[in-house]
């Protein structure tokens, strides 16, 4: 199939399956444009005191969960919170070299990852524990990168959850071309690519908006509002809500509460629906607060002020689902009880297993430098063999061996 | 008057009185405004000058530079902050199409004094895209001019020159030895931007290094002395254009050369260095130029950089094997 053909193709399921809320006009496409981003509409189904109030549009993506599912997204709240902690505590206690904590993210991350299916497809950024979580990553495979033993750390198949990516906005271009391949196999998986505010201003993204939208990709953007790119807040980055930025793309945007699990699932599934249908790409805004500093070695006290977090703490993700569980009797004190034990367990796992993290052997520089090997590295590899033996076999070789690792 | 201060410190006064003395002078970069930069070299420069004078970008490093440029024909002589060595990529394309052949196009009539200011190098215990040394990739290019100070001093006054420099300057920050601390005299007459200098002299042997690797040149010196042997340690701080005659006059004293730097090997700095050198030495040379350095290998995770990063043992088994021959 050519480029071409993909991007005129039909969509892939016939018209008779798809759902009502399809044939609704999007959402991102009926708002109007705004400048200012003052009247912006902000996608709820929680109060931030944990009341559910009715969307007409997003309702029914909800409208089946059961209690069970509802105290399982608050389960994986937590839990991905507590290792969060945990991980920030490794890295205070030396254990890990850096840590890009997602705290007051849970809500936007859960709710996303736990729309997905097993075989779409997820391109996070570095700070996707909870979408990791929810793909059935290992938590403890994501801290091998941070401890400094491995650039990576998992196989990207196996969950279906793509490599950390460092380098600021690049993975939307990846995820867009893999949705490109998707169309062109005429599967019916999708594709979610994470980035955060300050990621919107790279030319990669907006190429990845381009090339989504030419290639009617079925690809979700789901950019993780939380105000701030390390010490510049969104202003910095852009003058329009960035949810309205899709629409010079031609595809719909649309902003959801990050901080309400059950209207992020919504317009995920929403969005990722869309894009099974091959009704091509949308942009989800999901308005959230980091709670932390960007990362263990910033200093957030140089650019923000204390009342800012204080306001969005109010705004709890994980309070708020816990108010809701309560006030309607969906969940009792043994499950938070039971919970509790389970968050301990999950935080002195995670403790035991980077602590026992080996470091890596020497010769992994050399490893999977190429699929096919070279020669350069084979050669490199030989002459580091033999300057390694050139310590230990000495007669003296303690004294040699002392000096180095300088 | 001269003061102790750490290469930071030094950048950032230097870019101070850069401010200070040419109002055309801007700074630019992810960060350098209220936060001072994820270093800290450009702390108080926004609060002193403003944020007209000090601009907090957007993320995007193509537009940081492309933007410079579209300054720079404007009159304006921005000095930009990469944040990471690693980052600097997706402004690549912009550095190397555009910055570096506009003058030739423009035959001349248009000047871009852009610089750009990179921290590199490993051996802070960062995650990857955070500890490469990329100098090579810019040295290749033609119209660039590329720097490495390896000290406060020369931070200082390099930085001076670079931003009075009519050409694109790759400004390469050592930022290991960020907090390393140094005399500075402020009203000292600095050597000029492209020339080497010998900061230890010696007989049986030339270390040519730059950067970060400079003091780890100069402390295998100082074990080599306890050995009996006499090192002679060359700061280049300058990749393009190289002070060739300096290495020259080096090794026709000393008749060895080990080149060190943290980049890999292959196509380096380093493989430049003793192709001239041979060259032009070659009936000087009682042994080949050898070359210290990074391995054709991606730059590997924080608790294998010792393993990867030219030390002290690594300096001195290639002045062993030099001395053999
Ligand atoms: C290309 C590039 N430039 C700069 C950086 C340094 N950096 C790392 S994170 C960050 C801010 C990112 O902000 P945002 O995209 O909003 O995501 P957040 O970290 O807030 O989740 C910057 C500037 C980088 N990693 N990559």
């Amino acid at each position: 199939m050519t480029v071409e053909s993909t991007a005129a193709r039909k969509p892939r399921r016939s018209a008779g399956t798809k759902s009502a809320a399809a044939k609704r006009t999007s959402p991102g496409a009926k708002k109007s444009p705004s400048t200012t981003g003052a009247e912006h509409e902000l996608i709820q189904l929680l109060t931030p005191d944990g009341r559910r109030v009715k969307n007409p549009e997003y309702d029914a993506y909800v409208a089946d969960i059961t209690p069970e599912e509802l105290r399982g997204l608050y389960r994986d709240m937590v839990l991905s919170r507590r290792f969060d902690a945990e991980a920030t505590s490794l890295q205070r206690q030396g254990e890990l070299g850096l840590w890009a904590s997602m705290l007051g993210q849970e809500a936007a991350q859960i709710g996303s990852g736990r729309a997905t299916r097993d075989d779409d497809y997820v391109f996070p950024t570095y700070r996707e524990h909870g979408v990791a979580w929810c793909r059935g990553v290992d938590p403890t495979n994501l801290l091998g990168m941070f401890r400094g033993v491995n650039n990576g750390g998992w196989d990207p198949n196996s969950n279906n959850f793509h490599l950390y990516t460092i380098v600021i906005g690049s993975q939307t271009l990846h995820a867009t071309g893999y949705a490109m391949g998707i169309a062109k196999d005429g599967a019916d998986s999708a594709v979610i690519a994470y980035f955060g505010d300050g990621a919107s201003s790279q030319g990669d993204v907006a190429e990845s908006f381009t090339f989504s939208a030419v290639y009617n990709a079925p690809v979700v953007f789901f950019c993780q509002n939380n105000q701030w790119a390390i010490s510049e807040p969104t202003e910095k980055q852009t003058r329009v809500p960035l949810y309205q930025r899709a629409q010079g793309y031609g595809f719909p945007g649309v902003r959801v509460d990050g901080n309400d699990v059950l209207a992020c699932l919504a317009v995920t599934k929403w969005a990722l629906e869309r894009a099974r249908r091959g009704e091509g790409p949308t942009l989800v805004e999901a308005f959230t607060y980091r709670m932390g500093a960007h990362t263990t070695s910033d200093d957030p006290t140089k650019y923000r002020a204390d009342e800012e977090r204080e306001a969005w703490e109010a705004k709890d993700p994980i309070l708020r689902l816990r108010t809701y569980l309560e006030a309607s009797n969906h969940a009792d004190e043994g499950f938070f009880a039971e919970l509790e034990v389970e968050s301990e367990a999950l935080g002195r796992r995670v403790r035991e297993v980077v602590r026992a993290m080996p470091d890596p052997d020497h010769f992994a520089i050399f490893e999977n430098v190429y699929a096919d090997g070279h020669a350069l590295v084979d050669e490199e590899r030989a002459q580091f063999a033999a300057y390694q033996a050139s310590f230990t076999t000495e007669p003296d070789g303690g004294s040699a061996a002392g000096q180095g690792g300088n | 008057m001269a003061e102790k201060m750490a290469i930071a410190k030094a950048i950032n006064e230097s870019l101070r009185k850069a401010l200070e003395s040419d109002p055309k002078v801007l700074i630019m970069g992810e960060d350098v405004g209220k936060l001072g930069g994820v270093f800290r070299v450009t702390d108080g420069l926004q609060k002193d000058f403003g944020e007209e004078r000090v601009i907090d970008t957007p993320l995007a490093e193509s537009g940081i530079v492309g933007t410079a440029i579209g300054l720079a024909l404007r009159g304006y002589r921005p000095v930009v902050e990469i944040q990471f060595d690693g980052f600097v990529f997706p402004a690549y394309d912009q550095i190397v199409t555009q910055l570096a052949k506009m003058h030739a196009r423009a035959l001349g009539k248009i000047k871009l004094p852009v610089v750009v200011r990179i921290p590199y190098g490993g051996g802070i215990g960062a995650v990857e895209h955070h500890s490469e040394s990329p100098e090579a990739l810019f040295a290749h290019v033609a119209g660039l001019k590329v720097v490495s100070p390896s000290n406060a001093s020369d931070a200082y006054w390099m930085m001076q020159q670079a931003i009075q420099s009519d050409d694109p300057v790759i400004f390469f920050e050592p930022k290991r030895r960020y907090w390393d601390k140094g005399e500075v005299n402020v009203e000292a007459i600095p050597d000029p931007l492209h020339k080497a200098r010998v900061v230890r002299e010696g007989t049986d042997l030339t270390l040519a290094a730059y950067g970060p690797m400079v003091k780890v040149c100069q402390e295998a010196a100082a074990a080599a002395e306890e050995e009996g042997k006499s090192l002679e340690v060359v700061d280049l701080r300058s990749m393009s254009p190289i002070d060739f005659d300096a290495v020259q006059a080096s090794v026709e004293k000393t008749r060895r050369l080990v080149v060190v730097h943290e980049a890999p090997v292959f196509l380096g700095t380093g493989a430049e260095i003793a192709a001239r050198i041979t060259e032009r030495c070659f009936y000087h040379l009682e042994a080949p130029v050898l070359r210290v350095g990074g391995y054709h290998a991606p730059y590997p995770p924080a608790r294998l950089e010792e393993e990867y990063l030219p030390g002290l043992d690594r300096v001195l088994d290639a002045v062993d094997r030099s001395l053999a021959y």
